[in-house]
């Protein structure tokens, strides 16, 4: 077993140290991720810390602007929060809340793919059925309609860990429907193998057979989806938040700071709206182009 | 050919009474549709009078019945937040919309087709890669940053183009149209790109592959053997063909538009549907929120039944295929 996982390793570093783009692509995705999960240690300000901000460094340019000030390096936003700062701690937000909704969507995705495939019949029928209605949309419509809807209906102004939960929620819901497909169409050709048969015959139960055999055969396909997921989902969390029934204002994700940013983009204040922005597409473009390599490198056949 | 129409259109209904069965319970459950009726000074008899009188105590599928009567005559109610009609403000706001998206795709497909086709003929020009890099990026980026871009660069720091608005407005009956003003169409620009930029990019991927397989076929190497210019060959043989698959994918795609709109009109503050509904998102407006819903899952219901039905039109092979099954 050792052996096959190394042989897949060793493939796929060849193939990863023949396409540039890849190794650029998760050279940039892993600095940003550790720029945001190092945040609390590399950030020069803590920008939640009321005692540190002073509303009269609000809107300084950045440093190497004539007006700018040493201690903000890219400048500082409405608040006077440090920006480069405020970004670090965005990106954080922003990754978990894009981590959060895949493996929301993965879990959700699998469990109902497993057991459509596995079960057949009217449950089959139902989670297929529900699937290709929920397949009529764009994901980013359902996840915009449910926080929306959720937004619109919870109460106002809420804050703490319930409207974060509701986004990964919202985001999740909208695209479990791509593993289920996936897990179901494997499971249908796992479930007639061989060892299927035999852990049957020795009386394992279902639900063990689904989860100690059959699962890790059709897992790759599902982590390939995932890595793709991973840069739409933190695409319609800046999005929602942009629009307002997102990350609430308390603890701003990157989509937050540009949604601020774009108040003051007239009045002359472009670093506020167009650093997150820069730092936003670079995540979601590098994300895109490693999963793309991950897809073509591991799996030619999803294309 | 009939079970595969009847299988459609079960599921095609399936959405549509999901779809409606949330919104009557956002509608009837989110909030008390008395206490937004009635000033605070009602009496306790007046509600009930009241609650009586709109058939709130009925029992809830009499309710969703009268419901889902009510939503087919277009009557949604009124809004809480402006205290119009529904039916009112969603047709005051659907020329905007629709104008946006008509031009959005409009330009997708004068932009898209043309530097397909450019990228198909000569996939290793310059420009050809430079194009494809391009559209990798209109891709990846999200696009209210698109928007935002756009913005920058045209309305704050050339100078050129409005960021914001319809510009001026002609009323032609109950139709409000900015495409027969100047600054309409100078208002139109930006949010048009900025919506039509990710189909741009989807037709322009779509034209350059499918020229590329076309120009390996026999027909083209023959209409070449009889001599015929590559502007025939090109145009009039390779481009011809590749037309249907793109206008299925646009006509898929107008439902994406129209619904896609309520980034780019929050964006550009474009007084069209998607800024309603964002409008009513944030003041909890839920009549106004119930019924566009259920008007974006109409819309894209119809588009792809069209699409299924125009398939099987085209194509033998699904109806053989179906009825076999």
């Amino acid at each position: 077993m050792t052996r096959v996982t190394r042989a897949l390793d060793s493939d796929l570093m060849y193939s990863f140290r023949r396409t540039p783009g890849a190794m650029i692509a998760a050279a940039l995705s892993c600095a940003l991720i550790l720029g945001a999960v190092l945040a609390p240690v590399i950030a020069p300000h803590d920008p939640f810390d009321p005692s540190g901000l002073s509303i009269l460094d609000n809107f300084l340019p950045p440093a190497w602007d004539a007006a700018g000030d040493p201690r903000f390096l890219l400048g500082t936003e409405d608040q006077g929060r440090d920006l480069l700062s405020a970004m670090l701690y965005g990106l954080r937000v922003s990754l978990a809340v894009g981590f959060a909704s895949v493996i929301f969507a993965l879990i959700l995705g699998v469990t109902l793919g497993l057991i459509a495939g596995y079960a057949g019949g009217w449950a089959d029928n139902l989670i297929m059925r529900a699937a290709d209605i929920q397949m009529t949309f764009p994901a980013i419509l359902i996840a915009l309609l449910l926080a929306g809807i959720f937004r619109g209906t919870a109460a106002h102004g809420a804050s703490g860990a319930g409207p974060l939960a509701l986004l990964v929620f919202s985001i999740g819901l909208s695209f479990w429907v791509q593993y289920a497909r996936t897990v179901r169409g494997s499971v249908l050709i796992e479930a007639n193998r061989e060892y299927v048969l035999a852990a049957r015959l020795i009386g394992i139960s279902a639900p063990a057979i689904l989860i100690r055999h059959i699962l890790p055969n059709v897992m790759g396909p599902v982590l390939v989806i995932a890595t793709i997921n991973l840069a739409l989902a933190i695409i319609i969390e800046a999005t929602l938040s942009f629009l307002g029934v997102g990350v609430p204002p308390g603890s701003p994700s990157l989509g937050t700071l540009i949604r601020v940013g774009n108040d003051y983009l007239f009045s002359g204040e472009w670093w506020i709206t167009l650093f997150p922005g820069a730092v936003l597409g670079v995540l979601a473009l590098s994300v895109n182009l490693f999963g793309d390599w991950l897809r073509d490198a591991l799996n030619p056949r999803l294309g | 050919m009939i079970s595969f129409l009847l299988s459609r259109a079960v599921q095609a209904i399936a959405t549509m009474l999901m779809v409606t069965l949330i919104a009557f319970v956002l509608f009837r459950y989110v909030g008390d549709p008395v206490n937004q009726m009635v000033g605070i000074e009602t009496s306790l008899a007046d509600r009930a009078k009241l609650r009586e009188d709109l058939g709130l105590n009925d029992p809830m599928p009499v309710q969703y019945a009268r419901f889902l009567v009510r939503a087919a005559r277009f009557d949604f109610g009124t809004s809480y937040q402006q205290k119009e009609s529904v039916a009112v403000l969603i047709g005051a706001r659907l020329p905007a919309t629709l104008e946006l998206s008509l031009i959005s795709v409009v330009f997708a497909i004068a932009a898209g087709v043309p530097l397909g086709v450019l990228a198909g003929l000569h996939p290793r020009s310059l420009a050809a890669r430079a194009f494809m890099a391009l559209s990798l990026l209109g891709v990846s980026l999200p696009t209210f940053l698109i928007g935002i871009l756009l913005i920058f660069v045209f309305s704050v720091h050339l100078g050129w183009l409005p960021s914001f608005g319809r510009g001026q407005t002609v009323q032609i009956g109950g139709w409000s149209t900015g495409l027969l003003t100047a600054s309409g169409w100078r208002s139109i620009i930006l949010p048009a790109i900025t919506l039509g930029l990710f189909q741009m990019t989807l037709i322009m991927r779509l034209v350059r592959a499918e020229i590329m397989e076309v120009l390996r076929t026999d027909y083209i190497k023959f209409a070449r053997a009889r001599g015929l210019p590559d502007r025939i060959v090109h145009f009039g043989h390779a481009l011809r063909n590749t037309l249907i698959p793109v206008i299925t994918v646009t006509g898929l795609q107008i439902g994406s538009i129209i619904a896609f709109s309520i980034i780019t009109e929050t964006v550009f503050q474009w007084p069209g549907m998607g800024l309603l509904f964002l409008q009513a998102v944030q003041n909890a407006d839920v009549p106004v929120m119930a019924a566009y819903l259920m008007l974006i899952a109409a819309l894209f219901v119809t588009i792809n039944l069209a699409v299924d039905l125009l398939y099987m039109a085209v194509d033998p092979r699904i109806r053989i295929g179906r009825a076999a099954a």
